[in-house]
């Protein structure tokens, strides 16, 4: 059943949510986790060599025991060590700095790639839709990690050019959901109500069909952070990613993959550190979609 | 056009109402729903009961709790959000609210059937006609395929679908409309249930078509003895087909009564308004002629020999094999300051031929607005023109962004049209909320916040924001419940009269053209078969086309004698035809005083 309320009036004005998208983010608790992780992991990065005693390559010998196997979480090692004797803790901290750059870079490069095409080709259509579409099926159809090898063997392999190679890999997908997003939005009755008043193009896409998409950029945003630390990692296992002895929390797991069983932490630390980041970024998200969704306001805050 | 027959029936007898005995009694029936401020009764203690072979009308505005009420007998309220509250629904000794869902499960489709409102999301479109016909009779009764088809058939005759054993082959989507809703009633009937609850049937129907199915639901019931329920915003519907009604004001009875007491001398206050905002036919006969009422007309807008094509494309090369000849040829000219209608059924080009005038799709021939050609305009100019010409849209909830407050959306056309500066604007904004009867401090509102009568208002503050010289109202207020889009009409002859607008006003509801028009145009299949004053149009229509479009228009009054009606059983004609195929080109001529009808119907 929808709207109940009498023609003439419209009943008495409701209690509104606290004004200002942060102000409303902030109570919800959810949300606040999110920021909160979020913000440990970017304090953690930014303050790394001041929050250890140990520097981020520092192979110390106490660090292994006799017989040179890593050390379990301990008064010293609060995480533990790796097989070379240096500090978990320490390079997780550092690493959350490569991720934290890939994943909001890459990512957000991949994002107004993917966002840019999408409404173009959804809101044009014509031969300019079609040939942006096909070059996005194209790529789709092209494996993503080959490509990713490619490009990553031809420029020589640093935190950038990992992050942009991530991007040119992963706008695809974001492309092709926001295409099918923005066709059926622009075919919603709105958009003829605007052009019948006389508005252009340029207005109705950023003030009427921009809008519309954001939930779905934000979901995607938030679901890509997660899959680009995850590329990330896989590139570095490959030796096109980010260089050793430069810590990334993907290439942690993978140096240490093999030895799960003898050292189990060297794997759950940093995969743990990836499952939080990611989870935090989803909750931020998730709350962002409802926040900016007008509809939405009033009912579960 | 296919007429295959054509009987007559007129003065058919209706059973009389108090002689079954009861086969549904609903007794205390109160259905709640959590919404975002705790949860409040949609339907509250409501009892009645329903006789074998009687139909009981659910009338109410929406919010009323009727869909409600039917939903909850059919054990169908949407879950979890509304559940039964209490109260009992006895199919005879059975209390259907205690069954539970697999209890339902043999009962709904056997004993007690449902007809929804529209017959293209209740038949599955994936599947043929025959297998779900078949397939719902399998599912109650223990018969073999073949039986099971020779019953289907049977049921196809019966509701007069035509070559009914060939159709059992097609897909829900090669029929039309009305054919769909009779498969839906045929699949309702085929297992002949004691009560029948139909929600809306008719609503989503063309006029004509609607007379057909009502007269087919009255005829199966006369042969089955079936009890229905009919639900129904629509006063026409019920005066046509009811026996009892039930008047429903948000989730509670108002009235109830028996059809020609209800009509005749209705008890309750609300029941008169509601019948009093009905629009009738036949107003047109006692009123002002237009011109007088006007002074001297002036041009506003001349449409020649205008014409919209859609060119599909089919095969493997994607080439164009077929044309849409959505409006083929039409002139016109609407004057300053007067109510100009176009009418006709889904499908006639009505609201094409809006489309083409709003800009919004590309047309052939010419437009003229005050002795300018739109058509040669270069892109300022045609910016300009919408200045002058405004639409309001059918749907008030599709046609305002809902991510945008509605002051801002009232004051979109003043910023895109660059009107004054930002402060006069906002000022602007507060008159026009006021002018159309909501208040200054609802601006900052979201959409979603206002009923369907409030947000075509807010539509139509927007429409006014730039003065323009036409507005042009495609179905605006099909979508309302009577009350409001009497309140809504009345605005509009408000605005015209104080600002001097004209309409161009697009309806397929023949009643409520008649109140608001002057002029009127019948269009049938993207051309003009009749155009002339209102007064011509109603008391005197010289077209067949528009003679049946008048005929089939329910009338509020139980009283009411139906003229014999032409019962048509094929398949209306498309406007889709070959390349290099162009349908043959109306003339219209003058039978007198500007009162054009398209040669064909003349001769005749």
């Amino acid at each position: 059943m929808s709207a109940t309320t009498e023609e003439t009036s419209a009943g008495p004005v409701r209690r509104r949510a606290p004004r200002g998208t942060l102000r409303r983010l902030l109570s919800r608790p959810l949300a606040v986790v999110g920021l909160a992780i979020i913000g440990i992991v970017t304090f953690g990065a930014i303050f790394a060599p001041w929050l250890t005693p140990y520097g981020v390559d520092d192979q110390m010998f106490d660090g292994l025991t006799l017989q040179g196997a890593p050390l379990p979480p301990n008064g010293h090692f609060l995480l533990g060590t790796d097989l070379l004797g240096r500090d978990l803790l320490t390079r997780i901290l550092f690493g959350a700095r490569t991720s934290l750059i890939i994943g909001i870079v890459a990512n957000g490069v991949s994002l107004a790639i993917g966002s840019a095409v999408g409404i173009t080709a959804g809101y044009f259509r014509g031969w300019v839709g079609t040939i942006l579409m096909r070059f996005t099926d194209l790529m789709m159809a092209f494996p993503a990690l080959l490509l990713a090898i490619c490009l990553a063997a031809v420029f020589t392999p640093s935190l950038w050019i990992v992050a942009m190679v991530i991007a040119l890999v992963n706008w695809v997908q974001i492309a092709r959901v926001v295409y099918t997003e923005t066709r059926s939005i622009s075919e919603r009755e709105f958009v003829d109500a605007e052009r019948s008043l006389g508005a252009g193009s340029m207005r109705i896409l950023t003030k009427h069909i921009l809008p519309h998409l954001v939930p779905i950029i934000i979901v995607w945003g938030t679901l890509g952070i997660s899959v680009t630390v995850l590329l990330e990692a896989t590139l570095s296992y490959l030796g096109v990613g980010v260089q050793p002895p430069t810590p990334s929390w993907g290439n942690i797991i993978f140096e240490n993959q093999t030895y799960f069983q003898a050292a189990p932490w060297l794997v759950f630390f940093p995969g743990a550190a990836i499952l939080a980041l990611a989870l935090a970024f989803n909750l931020v998200g998730d709350a962002l979609r409802d926040i900016l969704d007008p509809t939405q306001r009033g009912i579960l805050s | 056009m296919s007429v295959s027959e054509a009987i007559s029936e007129a003065g058919t007898v209706m059973p009389a109402s108090q002689t079954g005995e009861p086969v549904l009694r609903v007794d205390g029936l109160t259905v709640m729903v959590d919404g975002e401020d705790g949860s409040r009764p949609v339907v509250s203690d409501l009892s009645f009961e329903v006789r074998r072979g009687e139909t009981l009308a659910l009338a109410g505005e929406s919010g009323s709790g009727k869909s409600m009420t039917s939903l909850a007998i059919m054990g169908l309220l949407p879950k979890p959000a509304a559940r039964l509250a209490g109260g009992r629904v006895l199919l005879g000794e059975t209390d259907l609210a205690r069954l539970g869902e697999a209890g339902m499960r043999r009962i709904r489709g056997d004993r007690v059937a449902m007809i929804f409102q529209e017959p293209m999301t209740s038949l599955n479109p994936v599947l043929t006609i025959g297998r779900q016909v078949i397939e719902a009779i399998q599912a109650h009764e223990p018969i073999g395929r073949r039986q099971a088809r020779e019953r289907a058939i049977e049921a196809l005759n019966a509701v007069r679908i035509p070559e009914a054993e060939s159709r059992l082959s097609q897909h829900p989507h090669e029929l039309s409309g009305g054919m769909r809703q009779r498969v839906v009633i045929a699949m309702a009937l085929a297992l002949k249930p004691d009560v029948l609850i139909a929600d809306e049937p008719t609503t989503a129907l063309d006029v004509t078509v609607q007379a057909q199915i009502l007269q087919l639901l009255k005829d199966l019931q006369r042969d089955l003895g079936t009890a229905i329920i009919l639900i129904t915003h629509d006063m026409g519907v019920v005066a046509e087909t009811a026996d009892r009604v039930i008047v429903l004001r948000n989730g509670k009875m108002v009235e109830e009564n028996a059809i020609d007491v209800l009509f005749a001398k209705p008890r309750e206050p609300y029941t008169r308004e509601l019948l009093a905002a009905v629009p009738r036919m036949g107003t047109s006969r006692d009123r002002i002629p237009d011109a007088e009422r006007r002074g001297a007309a002036k041009t506003l807008l001349s449409a020649h020999d205008l014409s919209v094509r859609f060119d599909l494309t089919g095969g493997v090369l994607g080439r164009v094999n077929r044309r849409v000849h959505a409006v083929e040829g039409i002139s016109f000219d609407i004057q300053a300051r007067e109510t100009f209608s176009l009418v006709g059924e889904s499908g006639c080009g009505k609201s094409t031929t809006a489309k083409a005038i709003a800009g919004l799709v590309p047309y052939e021939g010419d437009l003229i607005l005050d002795g300018r050609n739109i058509g040669g305009l270069d892109r300022a100019g045609r910016k300009r023109v919408r200045r002058d010409i405004q639409m309001i849209f059918q749907d008030p909830f599709a046609s305002l962004d809902s991510r945008m407050t509605v002051g801002d959306l009232v004051r979109e056309p003043l910023d895109i049209h660059d009107v004054g500066k930002p402060r006069e604007r906002n000022e602007r904004v507060v008159e026009l909320f006021e002018r159309v009867g909501l208040t200054a401090d609802q601006v900052r509102r979201y959409p979603h916040e206002f009923s369907g009568g409030q947000r075509q208002r807010i539509c139509i503050a927007r429409a006014l924001a730039l003065r323009p010289k036409l507005i042009v109202a495609d179905e605006s207020v099909s979508a309302l419940d009577v009350s409001v889009q009497a309140r809504v009409l009345d605005l509009l002859k408000e605005l015209q009269a104080e600002f001097g607008i004209a309409y161009l006003f697009i309806s397929h509801d023949m009643a409520v053209v008649e109140t608001i028009s002057d002029r009127v145009a019948v269009m049938y299949l993207g051309q003009i078969v009749e155009m002339g004053s209102c007064a011509q149009i109603f008391a005197d229509p010289r077209h067949p086309y528009t003679r049946r479009l008048i005929e089939a228009v329910p009338v509020p009054d139980p009283n009411y004698e139906r003229a014999p009606f032409i019962r048509m059983t094929g398949e209306i004609p498309t406007p889709v035809r070959k390349l290099n195929d162009p349908p043959e080109r109306l003339t219209l001529q003058d039978v007198g005083g500007g009162h054009l009808v398209a040669e064909e119907a003349v001769r005749v």
